[in-house]
């Protein structure tokens, strides 16, 4: 069942189209990861689907209805994690339930304690941000996005800030709230080894127009440990995507050739979307020459 | 061809170093320094002789002397009370006026649109400038003086507050919209929270000049207050004791920053 749909939606901002006819649909429970290089669109995508702007074409759905503005179905957490620096750890994953009606302070508490449990951060619940570490409040700032129980997790480049070990150590923790709380979660990364590490399916962005250049699944079974990342078939993905977002990187100065040879991939990727992918050559023939 | 070198720097003496905390003694030494150059030249110049009368200039002692005598008639702190209470007034009505419209302005853009023009051009206009309509409109009493100091201050205050709550990161109000609040609760619990800090440094700066105002109000027409009180004492030559009403002035505005700046200390604590 599909739990949150793009369909053929566009944005512009200007002349500048920052994403044309993007279809996208991700099924309930799924983990999709959506990878591209800067300029691709990846943030803006983010913030159609949580509701922050409105496309100015074709539609975000979730469960059929469109969305229209931002709400608590669709938990959000940023790069900059965004927690509110004077509140401490405790009131700041609590913000969320401050706001529903006939919820007791004991109800709030219980259950503030319960998702700082799960992120491991009991011990900090009166800390203030500012001496939090980078990792910990990308903790927080997932605590106070699950607490109201979105219908979606959206994670918008979560983890990009912070360092390798603690960064592995997200990631773990994200596949453990994934699986433990069933919830549907589409993320936004550069980061392509997190993409097939996370992600059950890797959406790859073409930019300028950001588009979908290819759509595949990650055939790596749900119960993956770090390990999973020095496997060879995890290796060959990883190295697949790579080169497909580097294919569909276009950066200023480029020839046309390779803006044509793009731009017939998306095409055969979209027509074979969600089937299992897809043809490395397109890859080979549009490798910009200058990276040599 | 290589490139021409230069001469490695010397090294730099450590009080000249950029941004670099110096020893506690250095800083004991030149905060004492501040202090006392300024004390020792007026205390030079009052005792060389050099001016003339000698009561013009008085000596320290003498100030202090003069000080201690109008404390102990009662008269300094009913005019240091009478000044306190039109700032209090005044300045109080400007901040009652200009936080709102500075949160309004610095929050949504149809208050920067609305607000904006108008108030960048009236805090161009000088507060003393309005002194004569103001005797016109409101005569010679109390009103006009809050008004001054209303004047002076609340343009200020106004684009001081916008601007602090402009700084405001958009993430926030992002996350606090996808997490359910709708925009009253965005500006209750997000907006005003984060630019406390921020306003309260505004008020910090502007009270320093509703304290000069008010001094400005008296010296025009008034009865009582520091300000009425040097153009009284400036009538039989009484410089001691202007000195003295002088150095009430300043001490008072120190204590006023002193507290404000505790305060923000305590309510900018997470900053």
């Amino acid at each position: 069942m599909i739990k949150l749909e793009l369909a053929d939606v566009g944005m512009r901002f200007g002349d500048v189209v920052a994403l044309e006819g993007i279809n996208l649909a991700v099924p309930r429970g799924s983990f999709v990861c959506v990878v591209g290089a800067s300029g691709s669109g990846k943030s803006t995508l983010m913030s159609l689907v949580a509701g922050l702007t409105r496309p100015t074409s074709g539609e975000v759905r979730l469960d059929g209805y469109p969305v229209t503005m931002p709400g608590p179905d669709r938990g959000l957490v940023l790069q900059s994690g965004a927690v509110f620096p004077w509140r401490d750890v405790e009131r700041n994953v609590g913000f969320g339930l401050e706001l529903l009606p006939r919820l007791s302070k004991a109800e709030r508490s219980e259950r503030v304690l319960r998702y700082l449990e799960a992120v491991g951060l009991n011990e900090f619940r009166h800390a203030l941000p500012k001496h939090l570490s980078g990792g910990q409040r990308q903790r927080v700032a997932i605590a106070r996005a699950l607490i109201v129980e979105p219908e979606v997790l959206l994670l918008d480049e979560p983890f990009g800030a912070l360092d390798v070990q603690t960064k592995e150590d997200m990631q773990l923790l994200i596949r453990k709230v994934w699986r433990d709380t069933g919830t549907t979660v589409l993320m936004v990364t550069h980061d392509v080894e997190e993409a097939v590490f996370l992600g059950q399916r890797v959406v790859v962005l073409a930019s300028r127009p950001g588009r979908v250049a290819a759509d595949l699944s990650v055939p790596l079974g749900d119960h993956r440990d770090l390990s999973v990342k020095r496997e060879d078939s995890f290796l060959a993905l990883r190295a697949k995507i790579e080169d497909l977002v580097r294919a569909f990187h276009r950066t200023g100065g480029q020839g046309p050739r390779q803006v044509v040879a793009a731009r017939s991939y998306t095409d055969s990727a979209a027509r074979t979307r969600s089937a299992e992918l897809s043809p490395p050559e397109p890859v080979e023939v549009t490798r910009p020459d200058s990276r040599t | 061809m290589s490139l021409p070198r230069r001469r490695p720097p010397r090294p730099t003496p450590s009080l000249l170093a950029i941004r670099k905390p110096n020893s506690r003694r250095a800083t004991v030494v030149l905060v004492t320094l501040s202090v006392l150059v300024p004390l020792g030249l007026w205390w030079g110049l009052s005792v060389s002789g050099l001016i003339q009368p000698a009561r013009y200039l008085p000596t320290p002692a003498a100030t202090f002397a003069a000080a201690l005598e109008m404390a102990g008639s009662g008269q300094l702190f009913t005019d240091a009370w009478a000044s306190l209470q039109r700032v209090l007034l005044g300045f109080g009505l400007a901040i009652a006026v200009s936080v709102p419209l500075g949160i309004a302005m610095g929050t949504f853009r149809a208050g920067q649109s609305l607000f904006e023009p108008v108030i960048g051009l009236l805090r161009y206009l000088p507060a003393s400038a309005f002194i004569p309509l103001l005797i016109i409109w409101l005569g010679l009493g109390e009103p006009s003086k809050v008004a001054l100091l209303f004047i002076g201050t609340v343009f200020f205050n106004t684009l001081m507050t916008a601007d602090a709550v402009r700084g405001i990161p958009t993430s926030l109000i992002d996350v606090s919209y996808t997490l359910g609040a709708r925009t009253g609760e965005v500006v209750r619990k997000v907006v005003i929270p984060h630019s406390l800090p921020g306003m309260i440094d505004a008020v910090r700066v502007n009270a320093a000049a509703a304290w000069n105002f008010v001094v400005v109000a008296e010296l025009i027409a008034a009865d009582s207050g520091l300000g009425y009180r040097i153009v009284r004492l400036q009538r039989f030559s009484q410089v001691d004791r202007i000195f003295a009403v002088l150095a009430v002035i300043a001490l008072i505005g120190l204590a006023i920053d002193l507290l404000l700046r505790l305060t923000r200390d305590r309510v900018g604590r997470w900053t």
